[in-house]
């Protein structure tokens, strides 16, 4: 049997996901990068994107906004402050949210609100492009 | 000597303060074992956020352009404590145990002349510690808005808390909260959230690298500056957390110890009761049977 890499997501507020994998495939801050057993310690930065959990054949696609991963020797983890299955996002909502946040950036009365909009609409925009792909 | 319509009328409200307590030791053991499962969910990522900042911090803590959020300012003068309360009352010595707490260190640390400036999240710890420290009150929070405690929830307070430290209005600052030892214990700490490198050499576990060395990007620094406000949040994310669970379960213990005392106190009464009203018969009868003798 091929060896297995073992792959933890957790999220502030519960662990998502705890098991062994064949791959995992990170949107690191400087690009993507796949993550097979055995892989050197190596830690990053995650842009907002997919991570895609490779695991006999199957892919399973998990949006993450804003985290962190690292691999250790013992295995890939990685720290999300949001996660969503792809699959449960739902397009409709999705860009209604968009345009909603895209108003509340031209309709924000001071600096702080307005940067808290551009970056919902960053974080809408990035779920989209995962959408796309 | 109260009267028979007295008694009666003191029966009834006790046995309706009983309802009252035992609903609301009902509710507590609900809400607790929520805020049980809450506190252990957000485990996994505390302790792997804990994990992750140990390596670096091992790694960064040396080099002086590592950040004052890891070191601390270079200065003990002043303190902050954030004080952390349930917003609601009726569950035993909980919050006065974390406001004893946090007293003793105030005093501690101004016999030693510090300067100390206090937060409160949770209300009652702001309406104990006013009589005694309302100069010290930067920033009162409560939490009753919130249903659940949630990142956004510790995002607020953590938010605050670096906004003050980037301002360089303290050196230190501490959590006072409940730890939560089990449903019938809770002890009050303070812990040192800032600078976290303190916070993180405690017992924190290192994975066995195995001598390899960590590869990092974009680099260390980067990954530690993004890192650091985050862990912070997650420290006090969990105090929340547990604090919540902790007041659950001391509520718990005072309601149902409330409960046990209100059927005491009706067992007594309705003793009281009977006495008297067969006192009152034994009174009726003597008069009846002592006018009969006497025509």
């Amino acid at each position: 049997m091929a060896d297995k890499l073992h792959f933890d997501l957790v999220s502030p507020e519960r662990r998502l996901f705890a098991g062994d994998v064949d791959q995992v495939v990170v949107p690191g801050e400087e690009g993507d990068f796949g993550v097979l057993p055995n892989h050197a310690p190596f830690m990053s930065v995650i842009r907002p994107g997919a991570i895609a959990v490779l695991n006999d054949g199957s892919t399973e696609r998990t949006f993450i906004h804003g985290g962190f991963a690292e691999v250790t020797p013992a295995g890939l983890t990685i720290l999300a402050e949001e996660a969503i299955a792809v699959a449960d996002i739902d397009a409709d909502k999705l860009a209604q949210d968009l345009s909603d946040a895209r108003e509340d950036v031209a309709t924000a009365k001071d600096e702080e609100e307005r940067e808290h909009a551009e970056a919902l609409v960053a974080k809408y925009e990035a779920m989209q492009a995962v959408l796309a792909n | 000597m109260a009267s028979l319509k007295d008694l009666k009328n003191r029966i009834e409200s006790v046995k309706s303060t009983q309802k009252i307590t035992k609903a609301m030791q009902m509710v507590a053991a609900a809400k607790l074992r929520r805020a049980q499962e809450a506190a252990e969910a957000a485990r996994p990522y505390a302790q792997r956020m804990a994990a992750v900042m140990a390596n670096l911090s091992t790694a960064m803590a040396g080099t002086p352009g590592a950040s004052p959020l890891l070191v601390g300012t270079g200065k003990t003068d002043t303190y902050l404590l954030v004080v952390m309360t349930a917003d609601r009352g009726l569950c035993g010595g909980f919050n006065t145990n974390i406001v004893k707490k946090a007293r003793e260190r105030i005093t501690t640390l101004q016999a030693e002349g510090k300067d100390v400036k206090l937060i409160c999240v949770g209300k009652k710890g702001g309406d104990q510690l006013k009589r005694q420290f309302a100069k010290l009150i930067v920033e009162r929070m409560d939490l009753s808005g919130e249903k659940t405690i949630t990142g956004a929830t510790s995002g607020k307070v953590g938010e605050k808390i670096r906004f003050m430290f980037e301002n360089g209005e303290f050196d230190v600052c501490e959590l006072v909260s409940a730890e939560f030892e089990s449903v019938i214990s809770q002890k009050p700490r303070a812990k040192v959230l800032i600078p976290a490198k303190d916070a993180i050499d405690e017992g924190v576990e290192r994975p066995d690298l195995a001598g390899a060395v960590y590869e990092a990007e974009p680099d260390e620094e980067v990954i530690l500056n993004t890192l650091l406000p985050r862990y912070a949040d997650t420290v006090i994310l969990s105090a929340l957390l547990e604090n919540v669970a902790g007041e659950m379960g001391a509520k718990m213990a005072a309601m149902d110890n409330a409960t046990r005392n209100a059927g005491e106190l009706i067992d007594k009464l309705n003793l009281v009761y009977n006495r008297t009203r067969q006192a009152q018969i034994t009174t009726e009868l003597t008069e009846i049977i002592s006018g009969a003798e006497a025509l």
